[in-house]
This record gives C-alpha cells, structure tokens and sequence, in this order.
C-alpha cells in the first residue's frame, strides 16, 4: 500500500524536479512510522479559514512614556472555533527591545498581550501537529496603535483593530489527519467523492485541558471583524461581466474588421451607424 | 391576376406568358418613388420574385377524373386482441373504400418475453434472493411493459432496484435459454449469452454518471484544469527527461539543502512564505511559468496560504506579459473597484479573482490587435507611411483606455478618431505603422496567430 502512494506522488508532481522529489518522499518514509501519515488522501485539500491580527487599546490616564498601549495580537479560526486540532503552537516574534521577543504559545487561545508604545512588524509561526504538517507557515502583521483619523484624543474604550482573513490550505492531507478533522466546525473538509470510505478514526478530542480553545466568548470578540466573501464575489461577478461582455464586443469587431476586403469609403452609409 | 389565383378562378388557357406579359408590368408599376433603385434592392428588390410553387398548379392537383367522397366508415385494427370496432373518416375514390389493415397496426410492436414453465423454474431458476412469486410478477411486468424496466420498477409490488430487476431478468432469460437449447454452442452467439449483464458495474456506471451529473461548473473547470495540467506535465516531463539526462547530479545535490535550507524552523524571517524558495528552486525547466507546474508546485507544498497560492497564479498567468501590461491590468480592476489583493481570500474568491485577471489580460490582448487592425486598415487605405500624428494619436488612445473603463468610447470612437484626424489633415498620412504596406499587413497576420 505504501509503495502505490509513494508511485502516485511520483506521477502526479510537477515538473520536473524528479531527482529531489525521490530524496523528499524516501525522507517521508523514514521519519514517519506512524501509520496513516504515510498515506495521503489524494485530490483533497484541507482548508482551515484563519484571521491573524491586533487589537490596541490606548491607556488613556495609565499611560506612561514606554507603555501608551495595550495591544493584544492573535490567531483565530475565522469562525471562532478551536484550532488547537490543528495548530501545536504559535510562535510570535516581537521587536528586540521587548524582553524574550520570542513568545511561544503552546495552546489555543493563541495570543498575546502587550504593553508598549511603538508600531512594528510582528512575526507569526504557525507550527502544526505531526500529522498535519511537519513544515511551519510564516505570517507577518503589522501591530497598528493609533487609528487613522488622528482627530481628537484616543478614546480608550475602542480599540484599533487591523485583522487579515486568510486560509491556510493542505494540499493531501494525511490520512490520519482527515480522519480526526473530518467533521471539525475549524476545518473546511470537502466531502469525499462517494465511494470512498476512511477508517472511522476516534473522533476530535479535545487536547486543550484548560477549557475551551476556542474564541467565541473571548473578552475581545466584540471586536471581532466579520468577513464575508458574499461581498467581494458578487463585485467580482459582475466585474467579470462587465468584462466578458467588452471582450465580446471587441471579437465582434475583430470579426468585421477581418471580413472587409475594401477600405472604408469615406462617405458611405457605413458611417451612419 | 392573382386575385383570381387565389379565388380559384378559372384561368385563362395560357398562364405562361401571361405571367411574363405581367411580370413587365408590375415591374414598372413597383418602382418606388421617393427612394433610389439601389436601396430599394436592398429590400429585396424591384421586380416581384417568382413564386417556388405555381399557385395555380396548387389548385390544380386533385385530378378532376376522379371521384373523392370522404365517408364515415367503420374499422378494425389487427393490433387489437378484441373485436372493437371503431369508426374514422375515410377517403374514398369512386366509391371504392381503401383496402388492408388499418395502417397503424403495424407499429405494433412487442418484446419477445421468455416464459418459463414451473418445472423449469424449480429446475433452473431458483434464486435465494428472490421467490417464485416476485419472478413470475417480474415476468409479468416485463411483458405488459415491454421491458422498460424503470416502469416495472415503479410498479413493482416490492421494492426492488432497476438493476436488480434487469438482473433478474436476463439472468433468468439467459439460465433458460441455455437450458432449452439443444447444445451449448448453439447459443453462444446469442447476445444473453455472449454478454451476460454485470448487476455491480452498471451500478457503478450509474453512479459514476450521477457524481458527473451532479458536478458545479466549479469542480468542471477544476477538472478540465487538472487534466490539462496532467496533459502538460505528461509533455513537459517528457521534454524534460530528455533535457536533463545529463544535468542529472547536479540538481539532486542542490535540491535537498536548499529545501532543507529553507524549512529551517524559525530562523528565517524572509518575506512572506518561506516555502517560496523551496517550490522555486527545485523545478529547474523552462516550464516554471506555466499554470499547470504552478498548481503542481503548490501540491508539492505541504501546507500554504491561500494568499500566496493566488499570487503564483497571477504570476503564472502574466507571466507572458510585460510590466505595462501588469500595470494596465491592475488599472482596471481598480477602476472596476475590485480590490487587488481580496480582502476575503477564500477559495471561491481566489478563483474569481484569477479569471478576472485572465480575462481583463484576453481584453487588453483584443484591444492591441484592434488598435493594429485599425492602423493597418488606414495605412492600407492611404498606402503611405506616417508618423507623428500618428503616435500622438495611439498614445492619446493607449492613455484613454487606461484610464477609463467606458466601453462605447473605445471600439467606435477609435475608428471615427482615425477619419475626424483624416480629414482634418486632408491628403496627410495618419498611419501608425511606419513600415511598407506589405509589412503592415504582416504584423497583423502574426497577431492573428497568437492565441488569446
């Protein structure tokens, strides 16, 4: 069974780069003796819709010099919901002049709360579990502490939020991975074409001991920002429109232009239209 | 005339040349005033057309030496098992009525069901899953409705799938068709026997056309998209592996360190998505720009975002243009007030956004041509080489369309800008290309090729 998926990775790459493609998948054998990680679930892609960002809020009368804000910066299931199946932990890398700027958050919520004074770039790595995906995925936000219309004092009752919508995508996912995730409310899983059937694998547990991981009654989801792609496909439908119907204007007098033996005359009916 | 046509008049002996005496007439009484000749040929023309079908000839067709009385006359059907008679209208010629049976007995047509005896059935037929009972009802069926097995399935007393029945039937068919016949090889050639009916595959079958059946026009353009990609890499390989039998080593030595090199965990902080260096390196054909070894090279990535994946694609896709043209591109999803990176990244949205690339990329593509095709028709037309007006004027346009998305304006008004500049600069040469007619038609030619 393994060899048949190895053979199918091997048909199925790219270009070609064979050589490092059979030093990657003997790689894949070695290292993984934990059964179902070996096979993929070809023709799948797993994907987990996430929201990163920060949310600051000015300290007003307890602000100092060096701490003028609090700000909190995280990851979220677009959703809300717990993505501690599929994320081990989260490392945020902050600016050197804070203490340890490396903060690892090894469960979910993952976040981070702060206090400073500057604006600076925040690196995020996201590391999953074994059976998910041995490489990490880097993202980068920029913390933002004052809003943009700098009329007036910062009021320390709304905060400054800057969040990105993003999905992270798991081209054939594990076995083992589509098993426990299947019917996670965090994971977008396509359904299988029938016919096929996976080992029914115990169901998602919940490996966060302190409670819930996820973000659906957090002290800052008031501040949450909604994203909905109804918006942005409907503009993209009718730009396509708009677009599509040009094109076929355009062919339309191509075509014309193509079947004229003759020059215009100058002054004929032609012109009329 | 043909007022008296119509009417069934009759005709004078000789209607030939009256047609011909009249046609002159009506002619010149048809010539309109008030309109040239030339525009009201457009309309179809001065003269009357002739008529395909004689009218007369129409009138004349029943042959006067016979006599037609239709009559209301009883009927029998030979496709009838009783002797229902039934009465119609009959057309009959000097008093004779037709003859034969009634002419649509002989679409009556039946399936030659087999009828097994009870003997044979505890003989041969005997089928754990189903009773004598439920076989003789299937038999039943069969016959009333002509094997059309989806009715029988409807009417059958259990419920019972449509292949099962088929099963049933042709299994039983075929056990008995063998059994009766004298020696095996004598059925064999019988279609029962030579195929008999595979209940498991044409479930399959089934389902496998309901699942296509069934598909979004998304997953059909998915599809399409990854057998094309599996047709190109199959070709791409192939280039490859004859390309790169000699560079062999050397790629596989570079290829594990960088991918090494660039999974380190956490010490890079290069821009956004460090799998790039990885997926970039190690495909080292000419292909790379292509979207088919995009979407391989994105598989080949174990986890990505989706942002980044949309990116390769935009690249992939404009790889063959330029910079302005990249730029042009961006102009108008702006000035369609689409966003240039989504804001809501989702894969719907990250595949719409992508043919709205494409597709404003076809656009611009079809504009050029235009404005060549243009250029070439005023050049044809003054045969002669020109040069400021000119360029002024394709740069005037270029700027036009870049900055607005009006579509009226472009088609027509390039056209009419080309004469107004004609005219105001009389005999003056308002053409854009500076080459030999020859050439200009040379160019356009080569456009045409291109595929958009």
């Amino acid at each position: 069974m393994p060899h048949t998926a190895i053979e199918a990775q091997v048909e199925d790459g790219g270009s070609a780069s064979k050589p490092q493609r059979i030093i990657k998948l003997s790689k894949t054998t070695d290292d993984s003796d934990k059964k179902g990680t070996n096979k993929r679930v070809k023709d799948i892609e797993i994907c987990v819709p996430i929201v990163y960002g920060t949310i600051a809020f000015y300290l007003g009368r307890k602000a100092s010099e060096s701490q003028s804000h609090k700000w909190t910066v995280y990851v979220r299931g677009a959703t809300n919901e717990d993505l501690g199946a599929v994320i081990k932990h989260v490392v945020f890398q902050l600016h050197p002049s804070f203490n340890n700027p490396t903060r690892i958050v090894e469960a979910p919520p993952f976040e981070l709360s702060e206090c400073g004074w500057g604006e600076f770039e925040i690196g995020i790595s996201i590391f999953f579990h074994s059976d998910v995906c041995d490489k990490h995925l880097d993202l980068y936000h920029m913390l933002k502490l004052y809003p943009e219309d700098e009329s007036g004092p910062q009021s320390t009752k709304k905060p400054v939020v800057m969040e990105s919508y993003n999905e992270i995508v798991f081209p054939d996912p594990s076995e083992c991975f589509f098993a426990r995730v299947q019917n996670h409310p965090a994971v977008v899983v396509p359904r299988m074409p029938a016919g096929f059937s996976l080992p029914v694998l115990a169901p998602v547990e919940n490996t966060n001991e302190k409670g819930r991981g996820d973000t659906k009654d957090h002290p800052l989801s008031q501040w949450f920002l909604n994203f909905s792609e109804a918006d942005e496909l409907l503009k993209l439908a009718s730009a396509r429109q708009q677009v599509q119907a040009h094109i076929v204007k355009l062919r339309r007098e191509l075509s014309v232009i193509d079947g004229m033996p003759q020059p215009l005359k100058p002054a004929s009916s032609y012109e009329c239209t | 005339m043909d007022a008296k046509d119509i009417l069934g008049l009759p005709k004078t002996p000789l209607p030939i040349p009256q047609e011909k005496k009249s046609r002159p007439q009506k002619d010149s009484q048809r010539k309109p005033d008030g309109i040239s000749r030339e525009v009201y040929a457009l309309t179809g023309g001065v003269a009357p057309l002739m008529p395909s079908i004689d009218v007369s000839q129409l009138k004349r067709r029943p042959p006067s030496d016979e006599k037609i009385t239709w009559q209301w006359l009883p009927f029998t059907s030979s496709a009838r098992k009783d002797d229902l008679q039934l009465y119609h209208w009959v057309r009959v010629v000097n008093g004779v009525p037709p003859t034969g049976d009634y002419s649509f007995a002989k679409y009556n047509k039946s399936v030659d069901v087999i009828r097994y005896t009870d003997e044979e059935y505890e003989k041969y037929l005997t089928d754990p899953k189903w009773t004598k009972e439920e076989t003789d009802q299937l038999f039943d069926l069969c016959e009333r409705f002509d094997l059309r097995f989806i009715i029988i399935a409807d009417r059958f007393p259990t419920h019972r799938t449509v292949e099962e029945l088929k099963d049933r039937y042709y299994s039983v068919s075929r056990a008995i068709l063998v059994a009766r016949a004298p020696s095996p090889g004598e059925v064999a050639g019988h279609p029962l026997v030579k195929e008999p009916y595979n209940v498991t595959q044409e479930t399959e079958r089934k389902r496998a056309l309901s699942m296509v059946l069934s598909q979004t026009k998304h997953q059909e353009r998915k599809d399409a998209e990854v057998l094309a990609e599996a047709k190109r890499i199959a070709e791409s390989r192939m280039a490859a592996r004859a390309a790169e039998e000699p560079d062999l080593p050397v790629p596989s030595d570079v290829g594990p360190e960088s991918a090494e090199g660039a999974v380190g965990p956490g010490d890079t902080i290069s821009p956004a998505n460090v799998q790039a260096p990885a997926a970039a390196i190690a495909p080292s054909t000419s292909v790379i720009a292509d979207n088919a070894s995009t979407l391989a090279s994105l598989r080949m990535l174990r986890v990505y975002l989706r942002t980044y994946a949309l990116e390769q694609m935009v690249q992939a896709a404009s790889s063959s243009a330029g910079l302005r043209t990249i730029k042009r591109v961006e102009q108008t999803l702006q000035d369609l007030g689409v966003n240039l990176k989504p804001k809501v990244p989702t894969k719907a949205v990250c595949a719409e956004h992508l043919e709205l690339r494409k597709e404003i990329l076809t656009l611009l593509n079809l504009q050029k041509q235009l404005q060549y095709k243009e250029a070439e028709g005023s050049s044809f037309r003054d045969g002669s080489y020109g040069d400021m007006p000119g360029t002024a004027k394709r740069s005037q346009r270029a700027a036009d369309q870049d900055r607005t998305f009006v579509p009226d304006t472009i088609s027509f008004g390039g056209d009419r800008v080309v004469k107004r500049e004609q005219k105001r600069k009389g005999p003056g040469r308002t053409s854009e290309t500076p080459s030999s007619p020859a050439g200009a038609h040379k160019r356009p030619r080569k456009m045409k090729a291109s595929d958009l």
